[in-house]
Order: C-alpha cells, then structure tokens, then sequence
C-alpha cells in the first residue's frame, strides 16, 4: 500500500509541475476574472486556490484539460455560487445571486443588481476572452497586490502570489521564510484590503503616480533580494531575481507610456546580464572588477538597452529607475573598469541625488568619483557620510571608506574599516569577500 | 531561467494546408500567440523561415561536399522557424507550445532546452564560447 502510493506520488510530481505551469501563465488572468466578476479581490483569490487545489487532483488523473484557463474559470464560478449560497443564510441578497448564477441567467432585482451585474457579465464568454479586458484585470491585479495599505512584505508576498503564480511554497523557498509564515502573510493581507475596501480597478488618475511607485518599488524589492540575498548563505537566488524582471515585462507591456516602468525593466535586464559573470565555480562572489565580461549575458543588455532607450524617448527626463539603468549600461556597454566613462557615471549619479536623494546614492557616487578622479577626492564625500550618521550600521561605508584609504596606503585604518564592514555585513559570502581583503592588507 | 526552444517541425502535408488558409488570419492568430507570449514576460526571440523550396542542402558526407537543390530529400519534415522563451521549467516551455496556432496534421511542435553557460565546463572552450558571443552580441 505504502509503497503504492510512493509510486502514485512519482506520477503525480510531473502532473504537479505541469498544472504549476499552467497556473504560472494563467492565475492572472484567472484572479483578475474572478475578482471582477465577485467585485471582491479577496473572495476572487480564495476561489481561485480553490480551483488550483482542484486542478492539482483531476489533471494529474485525467490530463491537463485542453482549455486550462476556461476550466479554472469554471470552477472557480461554481466555487463563487457555493460561496455565495453560503453566505445566503444570512443575507437574502447572495440567495438570489446564488439562483440566478446556477440557472446561469443574470439578474437585475433590486439591491442585487450590482452583484448580479457583475456576475452576468462573468456569463458572457467573449468578454472573458477579450484582449483589452484581460490587460485591465493583470493590471488591477498588479495595483491591488501592491496596495499601499498592505506592508512591504505582504505586497512581495501577494504579488508573487496572484500576479506571478508562486505556490506558497515557492514564496516560502525563496524569502526562506516557513510556509505558513507567508499563508498568514497572504490571509492578512487579504483582510487588510477588505477592511479598507480597496476596490478592484486601475487607480484613478489622481492616484496613478503614488500606486505606479508602490508597484515599481515592490518588483524592485523582489530583484534585490533575489540578486543579493540579505541573510543565509546563499549570495544570490536567481531564479527569483528573474522572476522580477519577467514581471517588470509584464508590467510594462500593460503601461507602454510610463517611462520609469521602461526604465525599471532596463535596470533589471542590465543589472541581472552580469548574474552568468557573479559567482565564481567554488560559488564565491566575483566582484565587477574581477568579472569575466565575456560571460555577460549579451541579449539581456540588448534587451536592457531597448527598454532604456523606450524610458529616454519619452522625452521627460529619466527617474530614478531610468538613471540607475544608465549607470548599469555605462558598465554592461565598457570592455573593463578601467575604460569605463566614471565621468558620466558620476554625473548620473549627481542626477540621481537630485530625484532621490539617499545617502547610498551619495555613497555610491563617492566610488564614482574615486574611478574618475582617484581616491584622495573621494574620502572627504564618504567622511561627510561618516559625520552625518545616516548610514549607521550599514556595512557598505566601512566596505567603501576601508577601499579607499586601503588605495591611498593607509593600511591599518583601512584594515579596521574592512572587519568592521565583515561584521556588520549579513550575508556570509560577502562577509568572506570583506575578511579576505582585510587579511590581505 | 532556463531557455527553451520551441521549434515548429510541420510536414508537407502541414504546410500545404497552411497554403490554403487565409494568409492575414494564419499572421493574425500568429501574432496574437507572439503578443500574448510577450505580454507574460517570455519571449526573447524567434525567426520564421522562409519557403524550404528555396534552399539548397550541402552533404558533407563524402570528400568532395555536394549541393543540391531544395530541402532535405527523404526526409519529410522540416524546420520551419523557431521561438526561444525564458521560462521557469520544461513544462511551462510545452504549455506554451500547446498554445501555438498551428493546429491539423502534420503539424508539430519540438520543445528544447537551449545551451547555457552552466553546460560548458570552464576551460578553454567555455571561454572560446563566451569571446563569440561577445562578438555576435548574442547570449
């Protein structure tokens, strides 16, 4: 019996991965239908993990269905009804709602007809597959999942969820953080939006920037803890930086004309072309300057390049997304550090402290300015940071200001800064990168 | 992420009713399957091939290579075009096949993975690779 089932189990592992396919390209679409025809986001993803958990057992048995979206929907309109019954004992509203929907008619009584409304047009086959229609949900998708509301962590979490179509299991892998860590991220989450009654549309005009900026910044938050993993031993997790850049696409195939989602889909393309140059074969982190530029992944940047070129010609002057991807096209497009044009890197950086002023930016210059002017103009930009306090704790200015006094000969106090940067620093293969340097001095 | 291609392998029966069609509603469905490939973050490139009839095949199975005119003789079935994804797994790049608007017989689809760095031991040749493609400016 046992080991029946272990063999069960064998078959089941590649009719798992095929429907968790199907639910990567579909659960979108599928959220997004639901939701507008339910009215509510949070019902809409309960349904829609109803019908992925029913998925998961009928087509490992029976194959994956030749319409898989068509057959989600389904199922999650007949989950919809039983939900709406339920709810019927006590509010006489989803009784009728319930009526109608099985006799797949739609109702306009009164006080039912929005609901009913709604879910009438779920009735309607052509609006189900209608291009403009489908574009409009994955993009109400994409602004309720990032939601200023929610916390950082339960936007990554519902984002990669709904819109990516990340199991909880693949969310918990990735963040290593337990599974149902991010259950009760995605189940807060869900009655956060309720109780603010956050609608399910693309946000008004008035509010398109603010929720525009939240969104970015989500995608932007799940590549860099996919290209630099904070914490554990791990330097970076490939395969969820890619995830951001493949959303980043998405995201700006569904708003052409906003240049800083050009400009963030630029970053992460030119940013993530260097990943094949980044770890060396014993797994240890190689540096910029000691990368293999051969390895650089060419159609990313060429990729990159476009997007950044899309972001330019929109002719309002590059954000802060826009400026970081043409700092990283400065290093994809030169042979080497050296024959790298510093001078204008230093001059993207000047704009970028302008649009978003950081001190990581004023950092980051500060290294700019030491590549094009030398190390002795550099320090008093980084003793400033020093002074002003802002970057306290961080291992980054005890790293950059160790480099730096480590090239003008300064050698015991540039060691000091090096350990204390090992210290500080939380990932343990850039923490061996930081001790090695020291030791070396 | 791993690279697939998706290779369309149709036969002379499969192209011959593809002739048939309505040429602008075969490049409509094609580029509703390219759009849609496109808006889900997948697709890196892809080609078409024009009419096999206007190659020629060059055997270099003797000493002295031979050309002949037209496709591959024997054989039936040809290469046709190709799409290359990005994409998380095996089954997502046959999902997307499945989807392909090149339904009737003697149509198919082949799903391969593509060579990556990972598959290349470091060495001499891994670098030879790595300096081609810096020159080609492909991946």
């Amino acid at each position: 019996m046992a080991h029946g089932a272990r063999d069960g189990l064998s078959d089941t592992g590649s009719g798992r991965r095929a429907v968790e396919a199907v639910w990567r390209i579909e659960s979108a679409r599928i959220v997004g239908a639901l939701a507008r025809y339910t009215g509510d986001f949070s019902l809409a993803e309960d349904l829609a993990q109803e019908a992925l958990a029913e998925a998961l057992v009928a087509w490992p048995r029976e194959g994956v269905p030749r319409e898989p979206a068509a057959w989600l929907l389904t199922v999650g309109r007949r989950r919809a009804i039983d939900a709406f019954r339920r709810r019927a004992a006590r509010d006489e509203r989803y009784a009728a709602l319930a009526r109608e929907l099985g006799e797949g008619g739609a109702s306009s009584g009164a006080g039912t007809a929005d609901l009913a409304g709604n879910l009438g047009r779920a009735l309607d086959r052509d609006l189900l597959w209608d291009p403009d229609q489908i574009a409009d949900d994955r993009l109400a998708l994409i602004f309720v999942a990032c939601h200023p509301v929610l916390s950082k962590d339960a936007r990554v979490a519902l984002t990669l969820r709904v819109v990516g179509g990340l199991s909880s299991e693949e969310i918990a892998r990735a963040f290593l953080i337990s599974v149902p860590t991010v259950q009760a991220r995605i189940t807060r989450a869900k009655k956060t939006l309720a109780a603010a009654r956050v609608p399910f549309e693309v946000p008004p005009p008035e509010d398109r920037a603010e929720r525009l900026g939240s969104v970015l910044n989500v995608l932007y938050v799940i590549f860099s803890e996919g290209s630099t993993a904070s914490g554990g031993a791990e330097w970076m997790r490939v395969d969820l930086a890619h995830e951001a850049v493949r959303l980043a696409r998405v995201l700006a195939r569904l708003v052409p004309e906003e240049p800083e989602a050009q400009g963030l889909v630029a970053l992460l393309e030119l940013t993530a072309a260097r990943f094949p140059a980044r770890t060396a074969p014993d797994g240890e982190p190689v540096l910029l300057e000691h990368q293999d530029r051969r390895r650089w992944d060419r159609s990313a940047i060429r990729r990159g390049r476009a997007a950044l070129a899309r972001a330019t010609s929109a002719g309002r002057g590059l954000g802060p997304y826009g400026l970081q991807a043409a700092i990283a096209e400065c290093h994809d497009t030169a042979p080497s550090v050296a024959e790298t044009d510093w001078e204008r890197i230093v001059l993207l950086y000047e704009a970028l402290g302008r649009v978003a002023p950081s001190p990581v930016v004023e950092l980051n210059r500060a290294v700019a300015v030491s590549m094009a002017a030398g190390p002795a103009a550099a320090l008093p930009l980084v003793d400033e940071l020093v002074v002003s306090d802002q970057l306290r704790g961080s291992y980054l200015l005890p790293s950059v200001r160790g480099e730096l006094l480590s090239r003008l000969g300064r050698r015991d106090e540039a060691r000091a800064e090096l350990e204390l940067a090992a210290r500080l620093c939380g990932n343990a293969r850039e923490r061996g990168v930081l001790e090695a340097k020291a030791a070396a001095l | 992420m791993p690279k697939y291609m998706l290779i369309m392998r149709g036969t002379d029966e499969g192209l011959a009713a593809y002739e048939k069609l309505d040429f602008s509603e075969v490049m409509a469905a094609m580029s509703r399957y390219n759009e849609s490939m496109i808006d889900a973050g997948v697709l890196t490139a892809g080609e078409g091939l024009a009419d096999a009839a206007e190659s020629v095949v060059v055997d270099l199975s003797s000493d002295t290579p031979v050309v002949t005119d037209g496709p591959y003789g024997e054989t039936k079935e040809l290469f046709n075009g190709f799409w290359i994804l990005d994409v998380a797994s095996k089954e997502e790049a046959v999902e997307w096949a499945k989807r392909a608007p090149l339904v009737g017989p003697g149509n198919k689809l082949e799903v391969r993975r593509v060579q990556g760095a990972e598959d290349f031991p470091d060495g001499e040749w891994a670098q030879k690779e790595a300096e081609w493609r810096t020159e080609l400016g492909t991946d």
